[in-house]
């Protein structure tokens, strides 16, 4: 049936859909308002940064814009053979800009990062430079340093041309551009960022199986329990919230330090002797206590709230039906909180895959994770570019821990209350 | 096979919840095997407490319940066999409909082949053959229902337990599930409990009602046996409606009674619970037990004012001033012959002494 021969008219005579259409556009307009505040909210918070974020980690436009005149030069220049007249030309040029500008030395510097032995070279340039006669630069700029008559050198430059690089990228995976431009990985003994990787879904793993393991009996227990013990309980379980996170991270570096409490405990019962304290801060141990500890409410409110959903008399049906306890639990009830499961564990894990403070505080050497090492370029090296990229590839991370519990599970199987 | 009149004993049966209340009093209860009994009371009369001890999930505090001559305080719910029909149903959302009637086949270790034809069997038998692939979620209330019922009769069990499971359905589809529970008990003959606080229901349902109040069981006896005879002033008004006026015992003798009511007139009555002169008594007359212009053999005549008629389709409901009682009640039938009906009319009413039963007063 087609809708040319079904349009339905009102008794006014105007078409029904363009009469619901203007009916509705008030609301469409009033809903879009409504919505229109988080909107922006999420482009100038969420958006925006990530877009800077990314724009910033693959940026590489430093000698791009230093050597512009190279660079073109250089575009016929096949790379085999030491480049022509012109692109020495070109480079001394666009060299002498930048020394009047002062900021021939950053070119060193970045250069030196690409291949080793630009600084030295360049400064050496710059003093001789001023005595250069006009014309023949190859011959002039050769005779400075006998590297710059070895073709690799200039090839470096080249590789720099790019305004854009993935170098970050695999320099937060251990690896780099070689000199023809292939991926290769660093030596072994220098490869750190993946065992941080590692460490970090390590901790983040089995954090959130830690605090699945505690907080599906508390969520159970809350959602059972008379009114007036499930309150307390909640309070429990929520008070963590109310403190700040540095002051619990504290109260934990006092509990497990050598002379801490915890341990102090230990010795008294006898598990441990005084003299062997066992090291519970500054290592992984200390991170995952903590850790499980600030991260256990996000397990247990999700849980509880979908616990709280399901009827009692589910399990009471399930036992009159001849269920043991257990198989009541595991056919019944258990599979009725997988959503809360999946919404706890994801929170859990993505929280817990960026966290920074408390590793940053009770980790030590051993317990820090990829957020530290991220916080350390951002403020030490000022390396920002590549803290971006590492951040940029911890959202992958969790965005594909998403998608993987969407292809398992099933996003729609999630509730969070 | 002889029946076994005390299939489930309830002996001497108390349960408190705090230490302080007693929720059910020395409940004593005997219950025939194939019977459908029903525990009818208002809430918090006890009733469903005392199908959760017979079904396990409470514990007597004092005394014992017998299944088939077997002590049964100590075995867990899931091993006493018995099917359970709940008050929402307490399908399992997340199972189709042939996974929730073969959970109580799969956990008694049934063979694949068994399992399918006692479900099919059991489906036929609710008339939901071909539901089986569907979800809970996707059947209406009385779809669910059926599965419900279906669910806990599939293992065949020896006693079904019932808690108020109509509730949540409408006037008529409740109506028709009376029906249909009736009868599936009358197909296979399993002794059924019945918890519910709609007196209609369990007068339709019923070979026996226990009609509890305050932790104690009132009256057991037949449905009928419940409206017509009911023996304390409790029973009279919990069942069907009820007219009643308080009085004293003014004279006794055998099968009659007079009774003197506050208004100071006296009206005859048929002594139940009142056995000597100056007692106080309340007396219960089914409304329909009175009759409009009564013949010279009726021994209670009286005149009242009408003072509201409501219509009620297939009766009309007239509520009169007699004897100082305002809450009189008549159930006049359809019918154009009473014309005479009208607001602020008087009109002559008459019942047998018989009918008006001189109870407790309470």
């Amino acid at each position: 049936m087609s809708s040319e021969t079904q349009k339905i008219l009102t008794t006014d005579g105007i078409p029904l859909e363009v009469s619901l259409k203007k009916a509705e556009k008030k609301n469409k307009i009033k809903a879009f308002l409504l919505v229109c505040p988080l909107l922006f909210f999420i482009i100038i918070t969420y958006i925006f940064p990530i877009g800077e974020m990314f724009s910033r980690s693959i940026d590489d436009r430093m000698v791009t814009n230093m050597l512009p005149k190279t660079f073109k030069a250089m575009e016929t220049w096949d790379g085999k053979e030491l480049p022509p007249e012109e692109v020495f030309a070109s480079f001394l040029a666009d060299y002498r800009v930048l020394a009047e500008k002062k900021e021939h030395g950053k070119l060193g510097q970045r250069l030196n990062k690409e291949k080793n032995g630009f600084t030295t070279i360049l400064k050496k340039l710059w003093r001789k430079m001023k005595k250069f006669e006009d014309g023949n630069a190859k011959e002039q700029i050769m005779a400075v340093h006998k590297r710059f008559r070895d073709v690799e050198y200039w090839r470096a430059i080249k590789r720099t041309a790019p305004p854009y690089t993935a170098a970050k990228y695999l320099k937060g995976m251990d690896m780099y551009f070689d000199e023809d431009g292939k991926i290769v990985q660093v030596e072994e003994d220098r490869r750190i960022h993946r065992i941080l990787w590692l460490r970090t879904l390590e901790v983040a793993f089995f954090v959130t199986v830690f605090c699945f393991l505690m907080g599906y009996p508390i969520a159970h227990l809350l959602a059972t329990l008379p009114m007036k013990y499930s309150n307390l309980l909640m309070i429990c379980v929520l008070l963590p919230f109310w403190t700040s996170l540095l002051v619990r991270t504290a109260s934990w570096m006092i509990l497990l330090q050598q002379q801490g409490i915890v341990n102090d405990f230990f010795v008294w019962i006898g598990l441990v002797s005084d003299d062997n304290r066992p090291e519970m801060m500054f290592n992984k141990t200390g991170t995952y206590v903590a850790m499980t500890q600030i991260l256990l409410p996000f397990m247990v409110l999700p849980l509880y709230s979908v616990m709280k959903t399901i009827s009692p008399s589910l399990m009471r049906a399930g036992k009159s039906l001849g269920g043991t306890p257990f198989i009541a639990f595991w056919k019944i009830y258990f599979p009725l909180t997988i959503p809360g499961i999946g919404a706890g564990c994801l929170l859990v894990f993505i929280l817990a895959i960026g966290y920074y403070i408390t590793p940053a505080l009770v980790g030590g050497a051993s317990g820090t994770l990829i957020s530290n090492q991220i916080a350390y370029h951002m403020k030490a090296t000022l390396d920002w570019s590549f803290a971006s990229a590492m951040g940029l590839m911890l959202l992958t991370g969790v965005l594909v821990v998403y998608w993987i519990y969407n292809k398992l599970v099933g996003i729609d199987n999630i509730k969070l209350g | 096979m002889a029946k076994n009149n005390e299939f489930v004993k309830f002996d001497k049966v108390d349960k408190s919840y705090d230490g302080k209340i007693l929720v059910v009093k020395d409940l004593n209860l005997d219950i025939a095997e194939g019977e459908f009994i029903t525990m009818l009371g208002p809430s918090g009369s006890g009733k469903t407490t005392c199908l959760m001890m017979l079904a396990g999930f409470e514990t007597p505090t004092n005394g014992e319940i017998y299944l088939d001559g077997n002590p049964i305080s100590n075995i867990p719910p899931h091993k006493r066999g018995i099917g359970m029909v709940f008050q929402n149903y307490a399908l399992f959302p997340h199972m189709t409909v042939y996974e929730n009637l073969a959970f109580p086949l799969k956990v008694r270790k049934f063979s694949k082949d068994e399992t399918d034809k006692k479900v099919e069997k059991a489906l036929s038998m609710v008339s939901l053959s071909g539901f089986g692939s569907r979800m809970p979620g996707q059947l209406s209330g009385g779809q669910q229902q059926r599965v419900a019922v279906a669910r806990a009769l599939v293992f065949d069990p020896a006693v079904v337990l019932m808690d108020e499971p109509l509730g949540a359905l409408d006037k008529n589809l409740r109506e028709s599930m009376q029906y249909e529970i009736k009868h599936i008990h009358e197909s296979i003959g399993v002794t059924v409990v019945y918890v519910t606080h709609d007196q209609s229901e369990a007068l339709t349902m019923s070979n026996r009602i226990a009609v509890f109040n305050d932790g104690k069981v009132q009256q057991l006896s037949s449905p009928d046996k419940l409206y017509e005879e009911p023996v304390n002033s409790f029973v009279a008004e919990f069942i069907g409606e009820n007219n009643t006026f308080q009085g004293e015992v003014a004279d006794i003798s055998g099968k009659k009674c007079k009774i003197k009511l506050n208004s100071g007139d006296e009206i005859l009555a048929n002594p139940i619970r009142v056995k000597s002169k100056g007692e106080k008594s309340i007396v219960s007359l089914r409304p329909e037990r009175a009759i409009i212009d009564p013949d010279d053999k009726m021994d209670n005549k009286f005149t009242g004012k009408i003072e509201e008629v409501i219509y009620h389709g297939d009766h009309t409901r007239v509520r009169l001033n007699l004897l100082d009682n305002h809450e009189f009640i008549l159930k006049v039938p359809n019918s154009s012959a009473r014309m005479d009906i009208k607001l602020g009319n008087q009109i002559k009413i008459g019942w047998n002494s018989f009918d008006a039963r001189a109870l407790d007063p309470k």
